[in-house]
């Protein structure tokens, strides 16, 4: 059954490269205050919003992008990108929103009508620069839950967003997400009230159509004392020889007795096997575990981007907080990826978990960088890192990078790793049992995968075997 | 199908640029057991890996017909299907990867190969217990992964199980007795025979005069230096058991 979804889906390399014709509203190339002031007008922003832009654009200005990273590439010229894109006519309602663009959303298999909806998933449709439709936005409202695009809380709900925006990561964090937090357009805000389980699965797919525009969206998720969500993201881009600049941050935050899963699948455009084209994705995700027994899962499968820089950490600051780190990254053509996570122990009893797949193939670089931290009063503080590698063909590159910080004697950490190779001897043997080649290597890297597909929603495992499959067409023979 | 089976006509395999089989002459009809003996190094795995295409083996002159078909035509998977099944002497482990999930993927492959339609979990469920009951093998071994921290026992037990789901027309045996003890390899012994219904056929590669007990050979053939020397019926198997190879004049390669 999953073999046939698969093969139909491989009709081409990236089914997902097409571009959707549709009049835009597109600032010129180039940075600068006034583009700034007009982002934040166009979103009729609060003055402390375009305030908080500023700033952080006047301290962007003084930082130098890092290079640190395993990774290799030209230049990102930032005064040749445009920084707001929109399709024409914001819509309001869904009548509103051109044809073609649903007609996009549901090429992707996101339909965005409620009654055609995936039952149990609400959905964020970012379209470039600006979220085009949110559903089943009232029926959670009933129960108080917030989840709507953050340019409306900016809106609506101001008192929350000034009190979370940036308390995890801070406007002159990094290099990338000071950019952000000057040029940030459109994400998802999410808030679930105290003792409420989110009834179903929150999910925002981003989607880049325009040219030479960059994707700067920002996430912000508070799960309130008691409270429980379940959240997905996607993403996609046309196919195009142009690179892409994709800058993000999100922002989770768990208080007592909270706890955060976030699941994302990324398949950007992954660029050609000459590294040409691809979306540069430049992403800072972290979690605050700020209250007692809070946890945080980050599960992620990245199979997308030319070049992926992307650590999701948790700060595990109450007492017997939990943060977890389940991620699958492949690489293959000429992707690079340098991804991993940190886990910042502070309270006492805390701790994490971390587990890392890679899986390189053709001419895929694929680092993991990591850092466990156990500060001085965390005391018990425990952590469980492993940190595979899978190997397919002798051309890819597996890297593992693990640093420690410990300040405290009591803490217990664990670090494994192993590099395997698909050896022919295992696909001669699949084989043997009739089983083709394309899908014997699909059953050993799902294998290889398991434990992180285990972890994600249904849904999104099913559509992660798939992806996985597809990105690993012809990386064999 | 008729009389056909297999037919091997001077048949040269090289590993490596170096050649193992120098022209190889094997028919093999339906319902035929076949024993292939000799020294080490004579080309005994050679041949059974040549007929399932492993990687090494290079085809350098020959034919090698399958059921009428050229098997050069087909690859691994496709051998496969059409009935060929190699046991191995140590099959790989495949981590992560379940060993009932990975038994239902190769038989529903086979079926949809053959154009048959393809079986549910239900059904399959039930075909693997009454295998397993069939043959004594532990039903536990089914969740484990495929051939994960098995011993050498336990690997031969999930080849014979394999066996019996995939039911094939052809049956290569490759040392499936090695490093098992008596009761092992009656119950090896015994999914063979199970199989046997005077139309598949078997050919097996064995030091082991006890093998040969328990599953009677209609012909026995000694390989030497990439060729069959001598061809006989079971008593030849019996020579080779009281004399040794050095008794019949068969000298041991020196490698």
């Amino acid at each position: 059954m999953e073999n046939k979804v698969v093969k139909d889906t491989i009709s081409s390399d990236y089914a997902l490269g097409f571009e959707t014709m549709v009049q835009s509203d597109t600032f010129p190339k180039g940075l600068n205050e006034n583009v700034i002031k007009a982002i934040s007008k166009k979103k009729n922003e609060p003055q402390w919003l375009l305030d908080f832009r500023l700033k952080a654009y006047k301290k962007w200005l003084t930082m130098e992008e890092p290079n640190w990273a395993d990774l290799k590439y030209d230049k990102i010229d930032y005064q040749d990108i445009s920084y707001f894109s929109a399709p024409k006519k914001a819509p309001n309602s869904l009548d509103e929103i051109d044809p073609k663009i649903l007609e996009t959303y549901e090429k992707l298999g996101i339909p965005l009508e409620e009654q055609k909806a995936l039952s149990g998933i609400a959905v964020d449709a970012v379209f470039d620069s600006v979220s085009v439709k949110t559903t089943f936005q009232e029926e959670l409202n009933e129960k108080g839950i917030i989840f709507c695009p953050i340019s409306e809380a900016a809106q609506k709900h101001p008192e929350l967003l000034k009190k979370y925006l940036a308390s995890v990561v801070p406007y002159n964090d990094n290099f990338f997400a000071t950019l952000n937090s000057a040029v940030f357009t459109d994400g998802s805000f999410v808030y679930i009230p105290k003792n409420t389980r989110c009834p179903m699965e929150l999910s925002t797919y981003f989607r880049i159509n325009a040219l030479n525009t960059g994707q700067f969206e920002r996430t912000l998720i508070i799960a309130d004392e008691g409270s429980y969500v379940s959240y997905n993201e996607g993403c996609s881009a046309p196919t195009r020889d142009e690179s892409q600049l994709h800058a993000a941050v999100v922002e989770l935050i768990t208080l007592d007795n909270a706890q955060i899963k976030y699941s994302t699948i990324q398949n950007w455009y992954p660029g050609d096997e000459n590294g040409k084209g691809g979306i540069f994705n430049f992403v800072t995700k972290r979690a605050l575990c700020k209250g007692v027994n809070s946890k945080v899962s980050w599960t992620q499968v990245e199979t997308g981007s030319s070049l992926t820089w992307k650590y999701p950490s948790c700060i595990l600051k109450g007492d017997n907080s939990v943060g977890e780190f389940y991620s699958v990254a492949l690489t293959s053509l000429a992707q690079q990826a340098d991804t991993g996570s940190k886990m910042i122990h502070l309270g006492k009893n805390t701790k994490s978990t971390i587990i890392s797949k890679g899986i390189s193939a053709m001419h895929g670089v694929n680092a993991y960088r990591g850092l466990v931290k156990v500060g001085k009063n965390a005391d018990n503080a425990r952590n469980f890192s492993q940190c595979d590698s899978l190997l397919i063909g002798g051309t890819c590159t597996a890297n593992t990078f693990p640093y420690q910080e410990v300040n405290n004697k009591s803490a217990n950490i664990e670090h494994e790793a192993t590099t395997s190779k698909i050896s022919d001897e295992q696909l001669f043997y699949i084989k043997q049992r009739g089983i083709e080649e394309e899908d014997a290597v699909s059953l050993i890297v799902n294998g290889f995968c398991k434990e992180i597909l285990e972890v994600l929603p249904m849904e999104y495992a099913v559509e992660a075997k798939a992806l996985l499959s597809i990105s690993l067409e012809g990386s064999v023979g | 199908m008729g009389e056909k089976m297999l037919k091997i006509k001077n048949l040269h395999v090289s590993i490596k640029d170096k050649e193992i089989l120098k022209g190889l002459d094997l028919d093999i009809k339906p319902g035929e057991v076949h024993a292939l003996m000799g020294t080490n190094g004579a080309g005994k795995s050679t041949l059974v890996k040549t007929l399932s295409d492993h990687f090494d083996c290079e085809v350098t002159k020959g034919t090698m017909e399958y059921k009428g078909k050229n098997l050069l035509d087909l690859d691994a998977s496709q051998r496969a299907n059409e009935g060929i099944f190699m046991s191995f002497q140590n099959p790989t482990e495949i981590p992560g990867v379940n060993n009932m999930y990975f038994l239902k993927t190769a038989l529903n492959a086979k079926k949809a190969y053959l154009g048959e339609e393809e079986m549910n979990g239900a059904e399959f469920l039930k075909l693997v217990r009454k295998k397993t009951k069939e043959f004594g093998i532990d039903p536990a071994m089914l969740k484990r992964n495929v051939n994960e921290g098995f011993s050498g026992g336990e690997k031969k037990k999930s080849e014979l199980l394999q066996m019996v789901v995939l039911e094939p027309d052809l049956i290569l045996l490759d040392e499936i007795d090695s490093g098992l003890d008596v009761d092992a390899i009656k119950t090896i012994a015994q999914g063979v025979n199970s199989l046997l219904d005077g139309k598949r056929s078997v050919l097996m590669i064995t030091h082991y005069d006890r093998l040969l007990e328990l599953i009677k050979p209609d012909f026995v053939h000694i390989l030497k230096d990439g060729k069959i020397i001598e061809s006989g019926d079971y008593s030849l198997a019996l020579r080779i058991d009281e004399q040794g190879y050095e008794g019949l004049g068969i000298r041991h390669e020196t490698k």
